[in-house]
């Protein structure tokens, strides 16, 4: 019977593609929702784990928290250095993490960093140990298989923290030292070293004689050191133009930020090595009264929680979200509405080889499955066609699109909630098929034999 | 015997078109049953073969009854398993070769197909060159050969075929009878052919005369084997 159904299926293929492209359609539409909403509210979820607060520049919290925590965004400026000490000295502080952004390898963000970042995401090394030196790097998992690289070898950051090989800091090479263990999370992506390897590739002196730099908006300081001017071949002016694509501790990026801090820093007659944001964990709950309203008392400063900006994201999506997702579930249903007419049609139109089946001896029951098993072999194939288009479509997006790898959505991964959508499919087609089998159960032969004659 | 049809009626809205149709037949009998249209031969037939119930009388198809099998599995099992049936329209299943229609046929009686019987079934009638057609491509001659080879490949016990030749002209009709009798004789299967056709009647050792729904002709009158 299974291969007498597949024979109808093949015997209209027009009728069968358009059903099964109608719900290959909208099971891939269900497939890339579920993909997106749940792998990457994981993906923000775990990586937000543990860190309650994001102190950065003032700006958009949103794009604070995405820049600093996911590394999807660009950063709101850079803030003073000595911030650090602010939040360290207060007792409710657990952790205090910078992060000085400005350069990537290959697209992978270099952050410029200190132990602390590792114990934050719980880093292992696969490979070499943690940097400890100037200009060494540690790379994320994902980073190191992309890029092929291996222990000892050198690499020249780009400026900005987009790919851009034509804004190497040839006069600073990296040397990789160590290559992280997977971890599922936003350090996969990452390439660690010291904040003073980061303020070193872009000039910036620290610890020492900072009066001698020119910090205009953190250009790179090129104008003060003339050894710096060939390997930067970008002016003041560029930054300024391209503020908010090549933010960072050596390069902010918001167009206002970059226009309040001379302002700031002509205030303060102190030109300090900047950081882009500071993880904050606390060490108890009183922190999280307190911190983030002493932080945003500074002018330079602002607070933002991961948890909450997670949240708000998330509700402004959410509803986009829900209404593609009920399409999707309408476009379903139409491809069951399609099954059940085509069905419908069929069961007129083969009255004659269904009599002809009771004839031959097959029982009503087998009749009656025949065309269940129609529907269900056209869901079933709406199902796993729209199934590999979903995943095709991840891995085609993935390499168009890198904040889709950046959210950690993969096209391997297959959530066990797309078996269950498949399955749901599969019952609309059995559903559809219902009307049209009990017709066709219920089917006299001797009354198509006296029409037929 | 193979077939026994006892007092069988059938009536239709109040109007009796079948009346104590009594008649057997014999393992390996060939038996025409001749009557008009409207005689009540495809009742009679209909019932015979269990797609239809009488309102009166028993059939038993090898000693099992078959009556009231219409939709009962009963019904569907014992013509599964001792009838062929041929019909002058419903033929073949549309969606399938006539290869795949003589595996279907086999598989609905055993569960599997036998591809050496398929084989020689299309050899015996002489289509296995068509064997890969769907019947939409087969002539109107090709398509009754392909629905005698369906009824037979299941090897059945009783060949029942209700008007095979009324499509046909004279010449292809006794073909077509000729060769209902020499494959009947050949697979040692037992024939009942209904048609209009009188002249069929010399070809079958005994006919059976149905008019006005009444089996005019004793069956043991044309000396039935014992």
């Amino acid at each position: 019977m299974l291969s007498l159904a597949w024979a109808y299926l093949r015997d209209r293929p027009l009728t069968t593609a358009l059903n099964v492209l109608l719900l290959s359609i909208a099971v891939a539409m269900l497939i890339l929702l579920m993909q997106l909403g749940q792998q990457g509210t994981d993906r923000l979820q775990r990586d937000a784990e543990g860190i309650d607060l994001v102190v950065g520049a003032k700006g958009s919290p949103l794009q604070l928290i995405m820049s600093s925590v996911f590394h999807i965004d660009q950063p709101t400026g850079n803030i003073p250095g000595d911030s650090i000490e602010l939040l360290r000295r207060d007792p409710a502080v657990g952790r205090v993490v910078p992060l000085a952004l400005g350069d990537n390898f290959q697209g992978y963000r270099i952050v410029g960093t200190n132990e602390d970042f590792i114990a934050q995401y719980s880093l292992e090394m696969a490979q070499g140990a943690y940097f400890d030196a100037p200009m060494q790097a540690v790379l994320g998992a994902e980073v190191a298989k992309t890029t092929g690289a291996t222990l000892g070898q050198r690499f020249i950051g780009s400026h900005g923290l987009a790919e851009d090989d034509s804004q190497g800091h040839e006069h600073a090479p990296f040397t990789t030292v160590g290559i992280l263990e997977p971890t599922g999370g936003v350090a996969d992506r990452l390439i660690l070293t010291s904040v003073e390897s980061v303020w070193d590739v872009h000039g910036i002196e620290h610890d020492h004689d900072h009066d001698a730099h020119e910090h205009e908006g953190h250009d790179h300081a090129e104008d003060a050191h003339s050894e710096e001017e060939n390997a930067h071949e970008h002016d003041a002016d560029e930054h300024d133009a391209d503020a908010h694509e090549e933010g960072g501790a050596g390069e902010p990026d918001d167009r206002a930020a970059s226009d309040r801090r001379p302002v700031l820093q002509a205030a303060s007659q102190e030109l300090e090595p900047e950081l882009t944001a500071l993880l904050v964990s606390y060490r108890n709950a009183s922190g999280a009264i307190r911190i983030p309203s002493m932080v945003n008392r500074q002018t330079e400063l602002q607070a933002a929680v991961p948890a909450t900006e997670t949240a708000r994201l998330l509700g402004l999506v959410g509803a986009s979200i829900e209404g593609i997702r009920l399409f999707a579930w309408l476009l379903a249903l139409t491809g069951g509405l399609a099954i059940f007419v085509a069905l419908l049609s069929m069961a007129r139109n083969r009255e004659g080889d269904l009599a002809l089946l009771r004839v031959m001896g097959a029982s009503r029951s087998q009749v009656f499955a025949t065309v269940i098993m129609e529907g269900v072999i056209t869901a079933a194939m709406g199902a796993l066609t729209g199934l590999l288009l979903a995943h095709v479509l991840i891995a085609l997006a993935s390499s168009a699109f890198p904040v889709m790898s950046e959210l950690g959505i993969s096209a391997v991964d297959i959530m066990p909630a797309e078996f269950m959508l498949c399955a749901a499919v599969i019952a609309i087609g059995a559903i559809a098929a219902l009307i049209p089998a009990w017709r066709v159960y219920r089917l006299d032969p001797v009354h198509t034999l006296s029409r037929s004659q | 015997m193979l077939l026994t049809v006892s007092n069988v009626g059938k009536a239709y809205g109040g109007v009796r078109v079948l009346g104590g149709a009594t008649f057997q037949l014999a393992p390996q009998e060939r038996v025409l049953l001749l009557g008009p249209s409207g005689s009540g031969k495809s009742t009679l037939i209909n019932i015979v073969c269990g797609l239809q119930s009488p309102d009166e009388g028993t059939v038993l198809v090898d000693g099992v009854p078959i009556a009231a099998a219409d939709g009962s599995a009963a019904g569907d099992e014992v013509r599964r398993k001792n009838l062929g049936i041929v019909f002058q329209t419903l033929r073949l299943i549309s969606a399938l070769s006539l290869r795949s229609n003589l595996a279907l046929a086999q598989r609905l009686q055993t569960g599997s197909s036998d591809e050496g019987v398929i084989g020689e079934t299309l050899e015996r009638l002489g289509i296995t060159h068509r064997a890969d057609a769907r019947p939409s491509e087969l002539s109107q001659g090709e398509a009754q050969r392909a629905a005698i080879a369906r009824a037979i490949v299941v090897k059945p016990k009783l060949l029942i075929a209700d008007e095979p030749t009324s499509a046909l002209d004279h010449a292809n009709a006794e073909a077509v009878a000729k060769l209902l009798l020499e494959l009947s004789e050949q697979a040692g299967t037992a024939l009942l052919v209904a048609t209009h056709d009188d002249r069929l009647a010399p070809y079958f050792s005994r006919t059976l005369r149905l008019e006005s729904g009444k089996l005019a002709d004793s069956p043991t009158a044309q000396g039935v084997p014992a």
